[in-house]
C-alpha cells in the first residue's frame, strides 16, 4: 500500500497540495516550442528548471530534449537576469544556430521582475538576433497555472511573435491543437488533409518528438511548424482552437491582432466532439469523404458491438481540462458514469464544463485539487475504471482499479507519442484500451465456472 | 556557424575547447566553471543536489517549500529503496501561489507542516527552501525551528535555493541539514562500528553493501541516507568509522564530522570486483582486527568465486567493445572506467557533469592516453564524440538514453533511474549482464550504419 497515508475521509486542506495533478508553466511553453521547426527553447532561470522539464519530457517520450537556460546565479538573482539572457540569445544563435529561440520565464525571473520584453528590445539593438531569425518569449511563472496554462501562454507567445495584420486572407485554416501528443497532431492534420483543408497546424510536435531511429542525432528534427508558415498565419481565413484552455487564448489573440475569426472547440475525444472538428472543417470548405466516414462508422461499430460492457460502469478522471471535458462526454455517451473528475490546473469553468459534459449535477469535480483528493473521493465511491497519466498507478493499484493511461506525463508505457486519441481513429484506440482494462480485469476476477472464452 | 577546433579528430566548438581534452594531452580539462548561458547543460540545480541525497531518509517528511514543479518533479522518480516506511515517496508541496509571492509564504508552511506532522507522524521533516523561497525572504529557518518546538521532532530547514550555485552547493546544503540531525558522540565508541555514506540504496545497493561489512564482524550504524531512518542518523556519531561511496555527495558531511567528533573517513567504491574488495579491505585495515581481515578475505573469496564464471563468458563476448562514460561525479566514472577494463571494453570518452581538477587529473590517470576527457558537456558534443569514436556502449543517465538510442548505440543507465542494483559483487555481475544485454542485442543490428545483410534481405529470403 504505496498510499497508505491517505485517510478514509475526506480531510480537507488548505496549505498544502499533496500528489499534485499538474505541474509547472514552464514545462507545457517548452513542449509547445519544441512545436516550431527549428526552434530552441531556453529557460530564462535557474538551470535546475531547465533539466527538470528536459528530463520529465524525455521520460516521456524516449526522445532527446533540447533547451537552453540563462543559468542563474546568485548574482543574476539579485541583479538581475538580463545579461544572462543577453549573452544567452548570443550563445546560442553562435552556437546552435536556431531559427528561433522561444524563452519562457520561471519563477524566478518572474519575480526579480525581469523585463523579457525590455531584453528582446536590447538584444535586437545589440544585433545579437541574426537577420532572418527570431527571439519570442512568453510569461510563465510557476506560481500561477499549471503546465496547460504555460502551453496556452507560448502559443499567445507564437502568435505575437509571427503574426502580421494585413495582406491578402489566404485559402488556409490555422489549427491550434492543443496540449496533446504528437500522434494527435499527426491526426489532426490527417484529417484536415483528408477533408481537402489546408490547414497550419501549430504548435505541432509531431516529427519531433516521435522521430525515426537513424543511427544520426538531430537537434532540430525534421518537424514541426516552420517559420515561413508561421509569418503568414495573420492571413489565414479563420482559426479553430481545439480546447479552450490550451489554444483559446492563443487564437482570441490572434483574431484580435489579424482580425483572424476563431471558434474554440472542444479536444476531439470521442465521437461527438470529434463531428464537432469535422463540421467547422465542413464549414471551412471541406469535404467528408468515404475514408472518413468509414472510420467514423467503425468507431460507432465498435461501441455498439460492446456497449454492454461500458453501460453503467464508473469511471474516475484526473488530468488536464480541455481533455477531461470531452473524456467526460465520450465516457457519458457510451452509457458510462463518469463519477469523480479532477484537474489541478486551476479554472472555475471548469466544474460547469464537466457537468454539461456528464448531463448531471451529480457528478464530483474539483478544479486546483490532486492525487491525494482523488483517492479520498475513490475510497468513498469505488469505480471500476481510473483514467489518469502514470501517477494514477499508485491508486490503480492499491485500490485494484483498472487504468487506462493517459494525458501527461506517461513514464512507464509507449504508444502516446505514436497512436492518436483524437479523431475516430483515437477513439477506436481508446475503445480498444478501455476494452482492454475492463475485459481482462473480469478474466482475472471470474470464478472458473465463469471465465469465458468469447466475449 | 560558430567555430570549431579538433581535439585530436573530433571537432569541438571553440568556446567549449578548454572543457575538452585527451587523456594524454598535457592538459586537464578546465573544469568547475560556471555553464556558459544559452548552454544546453546536462547541469541541474542546488535544490536538485538536496532533494536526491535527503530523498531516501524513508521515515522524514520531505516538504518542498516553493512552486509545484520543483515537487513534481522529484516525486518518486529515483528507486532509493526502503525497507519499511515510504513516506518519503510521497510528495508534499505548499503549491506556492501568487498571493504569497507578494504576502510571504510562512504562514502556508507553518500550517502545511503542522497539519502533515500531526497526521504522518514522521520521525524529522526536513523543508526545503526552492528559488521562490528564497527570493521572497520567508524565514524558514524560524517556522522551522518553531514547528519543531511545537511537536516536538526535528524539523530542518535544507538551504536549496535553486540559484545558490550548482547540484555540488546543494549536497552541501543536504550534508548541513544531516549534520544539524546528528547527536553528540557518546564517552565510549563502540569498537567495531561504522557508517555507510553516499550510497543511496537504488535498488537495494546499500543492503548489499551493508550485509558485506556485516559479514566481516563491523556493526553498521547509519546508512546515509540509502534506506535511512532519522533515529540511526542521530546516533551516526557513535561509530568509529564513516565510509563514504560517491565522490561529491557526502564528502562534506564526513569532513564535518572529522571535526567536530573527531571521526576518520575513508573514501570507497562499491562498483566493481577491483573497487569493492579494495573498500572492503581498507576498513579492515582501519580496523587492524585479525578477525574482520579473515572475514574480509573469506568474502572476497568467496564472493569473486560466485561471479567470475559469469564474468568470464561476458568478458569473452564483449572484449574489443568501445564504452563512452558521461556521469555526475568523477569518482562513479573512475570506477566505470575501471569495471568496463575489466569487462574488456576500452573507455573512450568519458566526462562528468561536476568533477573537479583532483578528479579530473585521477580520471587522466586512469583512462587510455586518446581517451576524449570532457566536462560539463552537452548533447550535441557527446554525440559527434560518440561517433567520432565509434563507440559500441554509452553510460550516462535519463537526458543520456536517447541520444545513445537515436545514434543507434548500447546503453546503460548508471544514475538514478537503474533498475539494477549494481553495487558490490554480485552487482558488477549484474552491471556486466546489463552491459551484455545491450551490447549484444540484436536490435542495433536495424540501425541503417549497422545494416547487416540480416537485416537488409528481405524477410523470408532465407539469407
Amino acid at each position: 500500500m504505496l498510499l497508505r497515508h491517505t485517510p478514509e475521509g475526506i480531510a480537507e486542506r488548505e496549505a498544502l497540495t499533496i500528489q499534485p495533478a499538474k505541474t509547472c508553466q514552464p514545462i507545457g511553453a517548452m513542449y509547445a516550442a519544441l512545436g516550431i521547426h527549428r526552434c530552441l527553447p531556453h529557460s530564462h532561470g535557474s538551470q535546475g528548471c531547465c533539466a527538470y522539464h528536459r528530463s520529465a519530457l524525455t521520460r516521456h517520450y524516449k526522445e532527446p530534449v533540447m533547451a537552453g537556460t540563462s543559468s542563474f546565479t546568485e548574482g543574476s538573482a539579485v541583479f538581475g537576469g538580463q545579461g544572462n539572457l543577453l549573452d544567452a540569445i548570443q550563445n546560442i544563435f553562435s552556437i546552435y544556430d536556431p531559427d528561433v529561440i522561444a524563452v519562457h520565464t520561471t519563477c524566478l525571473s518572474e519575480t526579480i521582475g525581469d523585463d523579457v520584453n525590455q531584453i528582446m528590445v536590447k538584444a535586437r539593438e545589440e544585433k545579437k538576433i541574426p537577420e532572418g531569425r527570431f527571439v519570442i518569449k512568453a510569461s510563465t511563472p510557476s506560481y500561477v497555472g499549471s503546465h496547460v496554462i504555460g502551453f496556452s501562454n507560448m502559443v499567445k507567445g507564437i502568435v505575437e511573435g509571427f503574426a502580421a495584420p494585413g495582406g491578402a486572407r489566404g485559402g488556409f485554416v490555422n489549427v491550434i491543437p492543443g496540449f496533446v501528443e504528437p500522434s494527435d497532431m499527426a491526426e489532426i492534420k490527417r484529417i484536415a488533409r483528408l477533408m481537402g483543408v489546408t490547414a497550419l497546424v501549430f504548435p505541432d510536435t509531431s516529427g519531433v518528438l516521435d522521430t525515426p531511429q537513424t543511427g544520426s542525432y538531430e537537434m532540430y528534427p525534421a518537424g514541426g511548424a516552420p517559420v515561413s508558415a508561421l509569418l503568414g498565419m495573420g492571413g489565414g481565413a479563420s482559426t479553430i482552437a481545439l480546447g479552450p484552455i490550451a489554444s483559446g487564448p492563443g487564437a482570441r489573440l490572434l483574431d484580435t491582432r489579424c482580425k483572424v475569426p476563431c471558434e474554440i472547440l472542444p479536444l476531439p475525444i470521442g465521437i461527438r466532439a470529434t463531428d464537432a472538428l469535422v463540421n467547422a472543417l465542413r464549414a471551412r470548405g471541406g469535404n467528408v469523404p468515404d475514408e472518413l466516414a468509414f472510420e467514423r462508422g467503425q468507431a460507432v461499430d465498435i461501441i455498439t458491438d460492446m456497449q454492454q460492457y461500458f453501460f453503467g460502469k464508473k469511471a474516475a478522471l484526473i488530468g488536464d481540462p480541455d481533455h477531461l471535458v470531452s473524456l467526460t462526454g465520450f465516457l457519458t455517451d457510451l452509457g458510462m458514469l463518469v463519477r469523480h473528475v479532477i484537474t489541478g490546473t486551476p479554472g472555475k469553468k471548469f466544474v460547469t464544463r464537466i457537468k454539461e459534459a456528464a448531463q448531471t449535477d451529480d457528478v464530483n469535480v474539483r478544479e486546483m485539487s490532486d492525487y491525494f483528493y482523488l483517492h479520498q473521493l475513490v475510497k468513498s465511491e469505488p469505480v471500476d475504471l481510473l483514467f489518469g497519466n502514470s501517477y494514477a498507478k499508485y491508486m490503480s493499484r492499491d485500490e485494484d482499479i483498472p487504468l487506462v493511461r493517459m494525458g501527461f506525463p506517461i513514464y512507464d508505457r509507449i504508444g502516446h507519442q505514436y497512436f492518436p486519441i483524437v479523431g475516430y481513429r483515437g477513439a477506436m484506440r481508446l475503445l480498444e484500451r478501455m476494452l482492454d482494462a475492463i475485459l481482462s480485469r473480469q478474466d482475472r476476477d471470474a470464478p472458473e465456472e465463469r471465465f469465458e472464452l468469447v466475449m | 556557424m560558430s567555430a570549431t577546433v579538433r581535439i585530436s579528430d573530433v571537432p569541438v566548438l571553440a568556446q567549449r575547447a578548454p572543457q575538452v581534452a585527451l587523456a594524454g594531452s598535457g592538459a586537464a580539462p578546465s573544469c568547475g566553471t560556471k555553464s556558459v548561458a544559452g548552454s544546453v547543460s546536462q547541469r541541474a540545480c542546488v535544490f536538485c543536489g538536496s532533494r536526491v541525497v535527503l530523498y531516501p531518509v524513508a521515515d522524514a517528511l520531505h516538504l518542498v517549500h516553493g512552486p509545484i514543479g520543483c515537487a513534481a518533479y522529484t516525486w518518486d522518480i529515483r528507486g532509493a529503496l526502503s525497507s519499511g516506511p515510504q513516506l518519503h515517496r510521497t510528495s508534499f508541496c505548499t503549491d506556492l501561489s501568487e498571493r504569497e509571492i507578494i504576502y510571504g509564504g510562512e504562514k502556508k508552511l507553518y500550517a502545511a507542516l503542522c497539519a502533515l506532522i500531526d497526521r504522518e507522524r514522521p520521525a524529522a521533516a526536513f523543508v526545503y527552501a526552492t528559488c521562490i523561497a528564497g527570493i521572497i525572504g520567508d524565514d524558514i529557518g524560524g517556522v522551522c525551528k518553531r514547528v519543531a518546538r511545537e511537536k516536538g521532532i526535528p524539523v530542518v530547514p535544507v538551504q536549496s535555493e535553486g540559484f545558490r550555485g550548482t547540484k555540488k552547493d546543494g549536497y552541501r546544503a543536504a550534508c548541513d541539514a544531516l549534520f544539524s540531525l546528528i547527536e553528540p558522540p557518546p564517552r565510549e565508541r563502540p569498537p567495531l562500528s561504522v557508517n555507510i555514506l553516499g550510497d543511496f540504496n537504488i535498488a537495494g545497493e546499500t543492503w548489499e553493501v551493508k550485509r558485506y561489512f556485516e559479514r566481516m564482524g563491523l556493526s553498521v550504524v547509519a546508512t546515509m541516507t540509502g534506506d535511512g531512518r532519522i533515529a540511526d542518523i542521530r546516533r551516526a556519531a557513535s561509530a568509529r568509522l564513516n565510509i563514504v561511496q560517491c565522490s561529491g555527495s557526502m564528502m562534506h558531511l564526513a569532513r564535518r564530522l572529522e571535526e567536530s567528533a573527531g571521526m576518520p573517513y575513508m573514501r570507497a567504491s562499491f562498483f566493481g570486483i577491483e573497487d569493492t574488495a579494495r573498500a572492503l579491505y581498507d576498513a579492515a585495515d582501519f580496523f587492524g582486527d585479525a578477525a574482520v581481515h579473515g572475514a574480509a578475505r573469506e568474502l572476497v573469496k568467496s564472493e569473486v568465486a560466485a561471479v567470475t564464471p559469469e564474468l568470464s563468458r561476458i568478458r569473452a563476448r564483449c572484449r574489443g567493445k568501445r564504452g563512452a562514460v558521461y556521469v555526475g561525479g568523477a569518482f562513479k566514472a573512475m570506477s566505470l572506467v575501471r569495471a568496463l577494463r575489466s569487462l574488456g571494453i576500452t573507455t573512450a570518452v568519458a566526462g562528468t557533469q561536476t568533477g573537479n581538477a583532483d578528479d579530473y587529473a585521477a580520471l587522466r590517470g586512469l583512462c587510455d592516453p586518446d581517451t576524449v576527457i570532457v566536462d560539463d558537456s552537452n548533447p550535441r558534443e557527446l554525440s559527434s564524440l560518440l561517433l567520432a569514436r565509434g563507440v559500441d556502449l554509452f553510460i550516462g543517465g535519463v537526458k543520456e538514453r536517447p541520444i545513445a538510442y537515436k545514434l543507434g548505440i548500447g546503453f546503460c543507465d548508471h544514475n538514478h533511474e537503474r533498475k539494477l542494483g549494481l553495487a558490490g559483487f554480485a552487482g558488477m555481475a549484474r552491471f556486466a549482464r546489463e552491459v551484455e544485454s545491450t551490447v549484444a542485442s540484436p536490435v542495433f543490428r536495424f540501425v541503417p550504419r549497422n545494416a547487416a545483410p540480416a537485416s537488409g534481405a528481405p524477410l523470408g529470403s532465407g539469407t
